[in-house]
């Protein structure tokens, strides 16, 4: 019974988002109040339907229901709670009902809480964005249906792919999807305002908190992924550049873009057509990302198992929602009042630069993605474009951006005056430049880059700091005064100073586990020791261990530093009767500043495993990076100005408070 | 002309689309295979090539050396992970007699010449493919890759990902042994 309810109450979604797709937006065009607010009871029962669909899916997958197919596919009576709950969304059409629940909850958060928007405009953003649902909800349907049963069913379920069977995967889907489907917001509020003919400071500043709520939960997301790929995949790798993580990648790029181009636009009412732009493609490198992975033009270990329909069907939608958008933006875009003017050397300007890098970086990790699909297609050959091409191409784009991010950041806005802002940095310079000495001293190999890298880190964190510091009149002013100034500073700039300090932490990981990584890969015997870095790892054996629904091979090591212990790995060789299938669990042991990484491999028969053990320095400074960016996603988010919203502020009275305005 | 520029993002996505509906209707039923390969080289010479040695070793690799007897060729680099998982089988095989050379993928020197020291080295001869050309002649796919080159110096069998046991025992070895006798 459950299975059906869940599917009727999709088909009602269907019919609901129809009418939220058409009704408003003819209401908009006739100007016809009732018909106009018809988006928001629309996009309230579109929501609880889909709510209603998935909480009958998740109880299928408690309840171990093996009548209905996806979870005959997709789970096991023996699998934890945990993981029977995230096997909804473990697969192709459980993730397509929670990436549609959350484009249902995003439409029903602008119906609830966005009263201060003028009512045409927020009927039309909740049509598109009605309209991208049914188009989903169609697709759901008509070719991925979730709910579909099984006769006879089975007794048993053919259980979870093992390697997803992990607390960090479990949460890495809803918060990609956040991020993905966050995007459309941006999207659906572009459209309306090419519809309306008028995009102003108001309408980047009613964007603003979608785009960095999708812009945080995609940060997260991507973290969260890579941290697994780090720890599951056995290899101490934590990004492969593989095309879906790519697919990923790329809608961030954009949104990181977005996010610096709408400032322009809300504070100099300027940039207007780059902006919308770019709030269609980010929506478009979304869709993108979802076609690559799930039509079946790729194989990776994300792609689900696929038909070629869905294919089709996916390519359609991301034909018609991005055609169909560019198509508007190309007709329309002329039309948009070009804004303020401001001099090159300006915090306009500096954003533009750093829009130009991130797009161009984001065309690069494009045709990386998508260039051997191209050769293929028309049969030049096979390639694959890995992790060379990316380090070749992307981070020379990413190394003047990064060193450019301080300086911008104390620019004046409509005209900069680069030597001031030179030389107040210059205490970050200097530091940087004896961070690359130190760094060079102290590197046996003399890597220049890395040298350089580790200096554009510290500049980055240090300059990020010292701008801070001016900011709140540090130490210039009474302690009275830097107190009123710190407790006033607009929540965005402490956002902004915080995500472009983690830039700093993350670019200083990065660099030093990927240059100063150490390994030591080796047979080892039980009593066999080995020197990593200041520690002895000695290996005490290996037993047979046994999980709820696998049994395990499991390594002991003691690991001691000098004379002290200082912790036991316990790294396992997962083995998944139900899925027939093995995993690697790497033991880590993390301090803030280094992993001590084991893994165990197979046994060579004479008594001895194969082991690696890893060093990893600074490595864990990748993830504080990324929760550290998060973090400043959600402190911009806390902005006055995004919660007052006060729709129509005119454009001078910003203008006075810009000093201490990001 | 601003009115044109508007136009060209429309037209970009036009363009992949397009691409994406040719490649969809090539993967679709009864079309390309992606999972498993084209054969389109089996059976053929091995491509022209003649690659230096990794910078600090002595002989290079050139498609004349493979005509000298059976042989297999690996495309490996010290990046690639899986590279290391059927390093221990590639060892085994150089130690049963089998001639294995290597084409070493956009490596650093230093990596390579690390990675051979660690995990030891199977490879009679290995050149250096430093730009990636050669690789792309061979139509290399994925790392690491392993082709049967015969005696006249023909592609007879290609394996795609790291070698196993199972591939060593149910396909190469009756594979070699097939053109041995013959």
């Amino acid at each position: 019974m459950t299975p059906e309810i869940g599917h009727y109450a999709v088909a009602f979604a269907f019919i609901f988002s129809l009418a939220q797709g058409a009704i408003p937006l003819w209401g908009a065009h006739k100007n016809n109040p009732l018909l106009m607010n018809f988006a928001v009871p629309a996009a309230r029962f579109q929501f609880i339907f889909i709510l209603l669909a998935f909480v009958c899916l998740i109880v299928s997958f408690v309840e171990s229901d093996f009548s209905v197919a996806l979870v005959a596919q997709n789970s096991h009576t023996l699998k934890p709670l945990i993981y029977k709950i995230s096997g909804v969304w473990g697969n192709h059409e459980g993730s397509m009902l929670l990436w549609i629940l959350i484009l249902a909850l995003f439409g029903l958060l602008v119906g609830e809480f966005g009263k201060n928007l003028p009512s045409s405009l927020r009927a039309r953003v909740l049509s598109v964005q009605g309209l991208i649902g049914a188009g989903f909800i169609a697709f759901l349907l008509f070719t991925s249906n979730p709910f579909l049963r099984l006769d006879p069913s089975p007794l048993q379920g053919s259980g979870l792919n093992p390697l997803l069977q992990d607390p960090g995967l479990a949460f890495h889907p809803p918060f990609l999807y956040l991020g993905y489907v966050g995007f459309s917001m941006a999207f659906s509020f572009a459209i309306a305002a090419l519809i309306e003919g008028r995009v102003d400071p108001a309408w980047a500043r009613w964007v603003r908190p979608w785009t960095l709520v999708a812009w945080t939960s995609l940060t997260i997301g991507i973290a969260l992924g890579s941290w697994w790929a780090y720890y599951e995949l056995g290899w101490g790798g934590w990004w492969f550049w593989d095309p879906v993580e790519n697919a990923s990648f790329l809608p961030w790029l954009l949104g990181t873009a977005l996010l610096h181009s709408a400032l322009v636009l809300e504070k100099r009412d300027t940039l207007k057509s780059w902006t919308i732009l770019l709030s269609i493609l980010a929506f478009g490198a979304s869709l993108l990302g979802t076609f690559l992975v799930r039509s079946g033009v790729l194989t990776s270990v994300h792609t689900f198992a696929t038909d070629p329909e869905r294919g089709v069907f996916i390519l359609l939608l991301f034909v018609i929602v991005l055609g169909g958008g560019l198509l508007l933006y190309s007709i329309r875009a002329q039309s948009l009042k070009v804004g303020g003017l401001f001099a090159p050397i300006s915090r306009e300007g500096a954003l533009v630069l750093n829009n130009l890098f991130l797009a161009t970086s984001f065309a690069v990790v494009l045709l990386g993605t998508l260039y051997p699909l191209l050769l293929d297609a028309f049969d030049a050959g096979k390639v694959s474009v890995g992790a060379p091409f990316f380090n070749a191409t992307f981070v020379p784009l990413m190394i003047p951006l990064l060193i450019a991010c301080p300086i911008g950041a104390k620019m004046a806005w409509k005209r900069g005056d680069l030597s001031g802002a030179l030389s107040r940095l210059r205490a970050a310079f200097a530091s940087s430049l004896v961070v690359i000495v130190i760094a060079l001293f102290l590197d046996d190999n003399r890597s220049i880059l890395a040298g350089c890298a580790l200096g554009i880190a510290a500049w980055l964190m240090i300059g990020t700091t010292l701008d801070f510091l001016e900011r709140i009149g540090f130490p210039k002013r009474s302690a009275g005064e830097i107190y009123r100034r710190f407790v006033h500073l607009p929540r965005s700039a402490w956002g902004a100073a915080t995500a472009h300090f983690a830039l700093g932490v993350m670019v200083a990981g990065i660099t030093v586990s990927s240059v100063w990584q150490i390994e030591r890969i080796q047979i080892m015997r039980p009593g066999d020791k080995v020197e990593i870095a200041d520690y002895t790892v000695l290996f005490g054996g290996a037993g047979q261990v046994d999980g709820p629904n696998y049994s395990a091979l499991q390594g002991s090591f003691s690991i001691s530093k000098g004379k002290d212990k200082v912790t036991v790995l316990l790294p396992e060789k997962r083995s998944y009767p139900a899925e027939n299938s093995t995993t690697t669990e790497a033991a880590i042991h993390t301090n803030l500043y280094s992993d001590l990484y084991i893994v165990l491999g197979d046994a060579d028969g004479k008594g001895g495993w194969a082991t690696r053990i890893y060093f990893n320095p600074l490595v864990p400074w990748i993830w504080v990076g990324a929760i550290l960016m998060a973090v400043g996603g959600a402190l911009s988010l806390t902005d006055r100005r995004l919660r007052v919203g006060a729709p129509r502020r005119s454009v001078s009275s910003l203008n006075s408070t810009l000093p201490q305005n990001r | 002309m601003f009115a044109r520029v508007t136009f060209l993002p429309l037209a970009v996505v036009f363009a992949v689309s397009v691409l994406f509906a040719i490649y969809l209707w090539q993967v679709g039923p009864g079309g390309k295979d992606i999972s498993t390969l084209p054969s389109a080289m089996i059976d053929k010479p091995v491509p022209d090539f003649d690659l230096a040695p990794i910078q600090g070793r002595q002989s290079g690799l050139k498609s004349g050396d493979l005509k000298s007897g059976i042989s297999l060729v690996n495309v490996w680099a010290s990046w690639c992970p899986p590279c290391r998982v059927e390093h221990p089988y590639l060892m085994d095989l150089a130690e049963r007699g089998v001639t294995i050379y290597g084409i070493n993928y956009r490596d650093k020197p230093s990596d390579a010449l690390r990675f051979l020291r660690n995990l030891g080295d199977p490879y009679k001869q290995i050149g250096a493919d430093t730009t990636g050309r050669v690789s792309i002649d061979w139509g290399i796919y994925g790392y690491p890759e392993t082709f049967l080159v015969d005696q006249t110096g023909r592609i007879r069998y290609r394996h795609v990902g790291p070698i196993s046991p199972q591939v060593i025992e149910t396909i190469l070895n009756p594979l070699m042994d097939k053109i041995a006798k013959k």
